[in-house]
């Protein structure tokens, strides 16, 4: 575990770089990462992606799977790829929205 | 569990199915979906009874075998009765769909959206006589085994 410093705040991250203390997530936070994986802008269907993941994660203890966000998330599978093209979008998004990594294999 | 740190990182992989049964099926799917959701470019190659998975009629008929599978712990006999095969297929697609799997059709699709590649054996094609018409419309090309290893090189081949 390290402690970086993103968008001005300390969070606490694993060693695969996924946050252990959701609650230290911020939106600066959010556009700060999104820039260190290629994502110049975070658009609306990001924000959507984002937000999804978040609510998935504190309702459920693990955030979504690639299958259940292109089910229940409002964005589909083909655009998930688009908008996180780098390293697999529910990791990518996790890592984004601040959350441990996903579980799940489909 | 902890990351992976010396070891060399997967960046692609080239998963051939090669039967058109279910449970032959199913797992090269899952693990091209997989490496999609890594990050992984994945390719994914159908050859011999295979090709049933990407067929447009068979897709929605492809079955658990449950002759020849000591795994579903039946006796052989009995499970060469007429009907056991779909009682089987239809009991393992209910289980998979309460694990949320998707159905092969639709997972297929899904495949597909990730931006795997899907290719068939031209062997295999010419064999069975079809040709791209019969295939659904993710399937990129008909393409031979040299075409093939010039799409996996450079990454993992895995033969289901």
């Amino acid at each position: 575990m390290t402690t970086a410093t993103i968008a001005g705040t300390a969070v606490e991250l694993n060693d695969e770089g996924f946050f252990v203390e959701p609650a230290q997530w911020t939106r600066d936070i959010a556009v700060e990462l999104a820039r260190q994986h290629g994502i110049d802008t975070l658009t609306d269907q990001h924000w959507t992606v984002l937000e999804f993941m978040r609510k998935e994660y504190f309702e459920k203890g693990t955030g979504p799977t690639v299958r259940i966000l292109g089910k229940s998330s409002g964005v589909s599978v083909k655009d998930l790829y688009q908008l996180f093209p780098e390293g697999g979008p529910a990791k990518t998004a996790a890592r984004i929205a601040g959350i441990p990594k996903p579980k799940g294999c489909i | 569990m902890s990351a992976p740190t010396a070891a060399e990182k997967i960046d692609k992989v080239s998963i051939i199915i090669s039967k058109g049964s279910l449970e032959g099926i199913y797992p090269g799917l899952i693990m091209a979906n997989g490496a999609r959701a890594e990050g992984m470019e994945a390719n994914l190659f159908f050859t011999f009874f295979g090709l049933d998975a990407i067929h447009v009629k068979r897709i929605e008929h492809i079955k658990v075998a449950t002759v020849g599978n000591p795994a579903m712990h039946i006796p052989t006999l009995v499970g060469a009765l007429p009907g056991m095969s779909a009682i089987a297929t239809h009991m393992m697609n209910k289980k998979m769909d309460e694990l949320d799997i998707p159905p092969l059709d639709e997972f297929i699709e899904m495949i597909g959206d990730t931006g795997a590649g899907m290719y068939a054996c031209k062997a295999s094609v010419d064999m069975f006589g079809m040709s791209k018409d019969d295939f659904v419309s993710q399937v990129h090309d008909i393409i031979t085994v040299g075409d093939f290893y010039e799409l996996a090189a450079g990454g993992q081949i895995i033969f289901t």
